[in-house]
């Protein structure tokens, strides 16, 4: 039984299913759902790259590296905006996250 | 082929199973290191794909900034996780009827979808054979050339967000003292010596 396309799909489906789990699991540990976020991306990453393989087409894999790029300025954006809210309000709660009272 | 099939098991399943514990765990701690173990994983998938280069930039991006990144700020923040995770079973029911649903749809897509007929046309790069061009060397030559631009907003990306992150976090101590070379270079011996008088007695005030 060979390895194809349906293979490592289901796997992405699973991990990116499993972020999605993860960000209404943890609702009040933020440092959790942003790795939560990093699964997803993840998960998108593997289908990027299946695809890429399976139609023999390089850009999948051109793309999967932007999606790197924004999830690594993602990560620096929201951990850096996590520290500053910590060090505002000692607590890192999403419960507390009510400032603009949205 | 059998051994490719059986990396493919091996890796998805403890991809998946580090998947698990990253939203399972009780630590934070535990869940980085188990974030890592998932991108390692992840990273072997790539090579098995043929992705020779992705894998390798998931390793250092990922595992060598990303991960440590959350590492350094989950140790650095002194932050009660035990209160944190106070109402993680109440979460349990609605967190997987929406993970169900999903993953219902994911299979409902699964079952479905087919490739367009001209789909197989469209390729845009295609592949090179990879006895004679190496993955990396054939990402590179799409990436300077056709994508330049797309690379180009890439590093403003980062750019844009190595310098956000730097001015949410710094911050300036007026309770630090800091050297201050003009000061010292500028300083002068009268400013700084006084020859004093002491008279017999009575001592300098």
């Amino acid at each position: 039984m060979t390895i194809g396309l349906g293979h490592y799909l289901t796997v992405s489906a699973i991990v990116f299913t499993l972020g999605i789990f993860g960000i209404f699991l943890n609702r009040k540990n933020v440092i959790v759902i942003l790795m939560s976020i990093e699964l997803i991306l993840l998960a998108v990453n593997i289908n990027l790259v299946a695809f890429s393989t399976h139609l023999g087409d390089l850009v999948g894999q051109v793309f999967a590296m932007i999606v790197l790029t924004v999830a690594a300025a993602e990560a620096a954006i929201g951990l850096a905006i996590l520290v500053v809210f910590f060090r505002n309000r000692g607590s890192i709660s999403v419960d507390d996250i009510n400032l603009m009272k949205g | 082929m059998i051994i490719a099939t059986i990396c493919f098991y091996l890796f998805s399943a403890i991809l998946v199973a580090s998947a698990v514990l990253v939203i399972a765990a009780r630590n934070p701690v535990h869940s980085v290191l188990f974030l890592i173990l998932a991108f390692f994983n992840a990273a072997g998938l790539f090579v098995l794909m043929g992705a020779e280069f992705l894998a390798m930039i998931l390793v250092i991006v990922y595992v060598g900034a990303v991960a440590v990144l959350f590492l350094f700020v989950v140790m650095m923040l002194d932050v009660d996780f035990v209160k944190l995770r106070s109402g993680f079973m109440r979460y349990v029911p609605i967190g997987s009827l929406v993970g169900l649903i999903l993953l219902g749809e994911l299979a409902l897509v699964a079952g479905a979808w087919t490739f367009a007929p001209e789909a197989a046309s469209a390729t845009q790069v295609p592949i090179p054979d990879s006895a004679q061009v190496t993955n990396t060397h054939a990402l590179g030559l799409v990436l300077y050339t056709d994508y330049v631009y797309l690379f180009q907003v890439a590093g403003v990306i980062l750019l844009v967000a190595m310098i956000g992150a730097i001015v949410l976090t710094l911050r300036h101590r007026d309770d630090v003292r800091r050297q201050s070379i003009s000061q010292q270079v500028s300083r002068r011996r009268e400013d700084s010596v006084a020859v004093v008088k002491v008279p017999t007695g009575s001592g300098v005030s």
